[in-house]
């Protein structure tokens, strides 16, 4: 058993980290609130690099990497809180290599992928019209709305933006009936965006732990560190828990996406209901470390803690997906067995005791 | 990442699965004397196939499996619901103590009977005033003729009132620095000087012993290490063999949590929203506990020391148990105050769960000192 990542992954991982400091460094990331825009120079990195298809099979124009690989470049957006449309773009083409007809993607998912046409995915939130990061520009659009989804061309739909709680992404509303459905498995597309996204989560509050603990260390009261008191310092124990939670929960479902899709279901509902707690959690939790002067709009942590309530919110809740586990441990009627009869891995969750 | 199992680690599992199927003991009998020799012939048993000391190199006497082979070994026990062997201590900190300091005499005298569960072993490190802080402590060994000469007074104690030996901490030079002073020795429990009390625990059971320690003797030949090695002697080996329980515990908590979800269905709340976000929200810490248990697992196996991270698995594990068993009270209404179903026994056993193998408190204290390298209070 090997929980760590390769050679490989770990050099993507850096890669990303350097690609994104140099990039849109936090006076960058500053720069595009204040604009409202994002930079197309990122973007076109972003391209070059080969991340928008980088879970995507070389077959329809990926890199052919795997969730892992995802995961990890997508935990380095967090953690640089980059303002840009990868999410919605990855979120657009996995949800049409799962559940897209052949013909579906091999207009679409290809060019996405290369990075030639640009995607956008939200889900459906009322009055059949949905709430989509980056729709403004994106080529085409895939409306999700519970199990099913539709593939909409923007030209058949009415796009409107408006102002969320997080500026670091351009959220729009999506108004329009027409569309073709996806005839294949949008559940499955879903849970791999919601590795996708608690990655992103877990990069948010690596990054605000890290300015918690940095802060801790240098801002003195009563003539010491104040991270030297056990009020603050545990605090941050306590985020350190929640942070490599989420890491795990979410490395585990990444995993499981790319090798072993029977245990997917469980494991992306565990990163998402984790994440989505841990984003918010560790973001407010160091602006209480920082006190005042992590209220001011200054400050970059708010960034980080308004990209958390964002991505919390995105696709699936954290309720959502408690319900789906409870199910998974028993609860649901006609509870789904076979995700661990038949699991072979060292991590499958045990099936119910012999007594 | 790899996250399977290899062949060998498969056929491990399939083959314990097996054994513990033809060899389980049945249910341990009412009784602590009575359920303390089931867990004893049980020890015995496990040992005839070399399931005892499953860690331990084969040239003393066990199996030499890997660690990973050992976190398999501790899912099996906990999924086929057998006892505990009665020597655990002795299995798990005894003999690898012996096995990493000891004298190629200490090892021929001292592991086999722990192998055997023919003599038991009990762990003196706690102290009424030393706790947390438990290089304070302060029972003191004076150099006599041949040996020490042993006063003062341990706590928390297990298996006391069974074992023949104490893995016993105590001051041979005052002088030191606190965590210098420290000697390990293994005391005769046998002996005059020696006496357990049992405590009796707000469960109404006796787990631990106050042990009272009066003009004790120890030969010179059962010292491990040297005079004022102590701290570092039973700091290295408590580390390394508690890396592979965190899966264990895990599986115990998964297993709760199917009977709560069934207890849950009888009480025909399977349906109601508030116990479905309370349910899920446990299994979701179930899940994140076991997976980081995991991933520290995966880290010892490649650098060969556990980090400080162990503590996120204590902690967590402190917690979800608490907060499971409180939920699994509070779901049958007032009928959880009876104590016609595990639970409320579980409630309240679970309490020491934040306090026992080192408090939560401390546990932070150690990731914010080690992994996060903020300043120390002290």
């Amino acid at each position: 058993m090997n929980f760590d990542l390769s050679t490989e992954q770990q050099a993507i991982k850096q890669a990303a980290r350097d690609f994104l400091a140099g990039k849109s460094d936090l006076r960058a990331v500053r720069r595009q609130v204040d604009a409202g825009t994002y930079d197309g120079a990122l973007w076109e990195g972003v391209k070059n690099q080969g991340w928008t298809g980088i879970a995507i099979p070389e077959a329809h124009g990926g890199a052919g990497l795997g969730y892992v690989e995802l995961a990890v470049v997508m935990e380095e957006f967090g953690y640089a809180c980059a303002p840009s449309p990868l999410l919605s773009n990855t979120a657009a083409a996995i949800l049409l290599e799962h559940a897209g007809s052949e013909a579906q993607k091999s207009q679409w998912l290809s060019a996405i992928a290369a990075g030639e046409q640009r995607g956008a995915a939200g889900s459906v939130t009322r009055d059949g019209s949905a709430l989509v990061a980056d729709a403004e520009g994106a080529d085409v659009l895939v409306l999700v709305d519970g199990a099913a989804a539709r593939l909409v061309l923007p030209a058949e739909a009415e796009i409107t933006a408006v102002k969320a709680i997080d500026p670091t992404r351009r959220y729009f509303r999506v108004t329009g009936n027409g569309g073709v459905p996806l005839p294949g498995d949008v559940t499955a597309g879903l849970d791999r965006v919601e590795v996708a996204l608690s990655a992103e989560l877990t990069g948010v509050a690596q990054r605000a732990m890290e300015m918690a603990v940095e802060y801790a260390k240098v801002r003195q009261q009563f003539g010491r560190p104040i991270g030297s008191y056990q009020a603050v310092s545990h605090r941050c124990a306590d985020m350190l828990v929640d942070v490599e939670s989420a890491r795990s929960a979410t490395l585990f479902a990444a995993w499981a996406a790319d090798a072993d899709p029977s245990q997917l279901s469980l494991a992306a509902s565990v990163a998402k209901a984790q994440a989505a707690e841990t984003g918010w959690n560790v973001a407010a939790s160091s602006l209480q470390v920082h006190g005042g002067i992590g209220f001011t709009w200054e400050h970059d942590l708010h960034f980080f803690m308004k990209r958390a309530a964002a991505d919390a919110r995105l696709f699936g809740s954290a309720s959502q997906h408690r319900d789906r586990v409870a199910g998974h441990y028993g609860l649901d009627p006609a509870p789904a067995q076979g995700a661990e009869a038949h699991a072979p891995a060292a991590l499958a969750a045990p099936e119910p005791a012999r007594v | 990442m790899d996250l399977t199992l290899t062949p060998e680690e498969e056929q491990f599992r399939a083959e314990l699965r097996t054994w513990l199927e033809q060899n389980h003991p049945g249910p341990e009998p009412d009784g602590a004397e009575e359920a303390f020799q089931f867990r004893r012939a049980w020890q015995h048993r496990m040992q005839q196939d070399r399931y005892a000391g499953l860690t331990w190199p084969r040239e003393y006497g066990g199996r030499g499996a890997t660690l990973m082979q050992s976190a398999i070994f501790n899912e099996e026990m906990v999924r086929a619901k057998v006892p505990s062997p009665a020597n655990i201590l002795g299995l798990v900190m005894g003999g690898p103590v012996v096995i990493a300091h000891g004298t190629p005499e200490q090892k021929e005298r001292f592991l086999e009977p722990i192998l055997s569960a023919d003599e038991i072993w009990c762990q003196g490190f706690s102290e009424p005033d030393a706790g947390s802080d438990l290089a304070s402590l302060k029972t003191r060994a004076v150099k006599v003729d041949g040996g020490w000469k042993i006063n003062g007074q341990k706590v928390w104690t297990s298996f006391a009132h069974h074992a023949k030996w104490c893995m016993l901490l105590a001051r041979t030079d005052p002088e030191a620095k606190k965590h210098d002073g420290i000697t390990y020795f293994l005391m005769d429990m046998e002996q005059a000087g020696v006496q357990a009390k049992p405590l009796r625990q707000l469960t109404d059971e006796s787990e631990f012993n106050e042990v009272f320690i009066d003009d004790a003797f120890v030969p010179d030949e059962n010292v491990i290490g040297n005079p004022g090695q102590g701290w570092s002697v039973a700091i290295t080996t408590l580390a390394l063999e508690r890396a592979g329980l965190s899966l264990g515990s895990a599986v115990a908590i998964q297993i709760q949590l199917r009977e709560l979800a069934a207890m849950i269905r009888d009480l025909g709340k399977d349906r109601d929203p508030a116990v479905r976000q309370k349910f899920g929200e446990l299994c979701v810490k179930a899940e994140t506990m076991r997976l980081n248990g995991a991933r520290g697992l995966s880290y010892v196996i490649k650098s060969g020391m556990p980090g400080p991270e162990g503590s996120i698995t204590k902690i967590q594990w402190a917690s979800v148990n608490q907060a499971m068993t409180e939920f699994a009270v509070q779901v049958r209404g007032t009928e959880g105050l009876l104590d016609d179903t595990p639970w409320s026994y579980r409630m309240l056993r679970a309490r020491a769960n934040s306090i026992e193998g080192g408090t939560s408190e401390i546990q932070k204290n150690i990731l914010a000192e080690r992994v996060l390298a903020l300043p120390r209070l002290r």
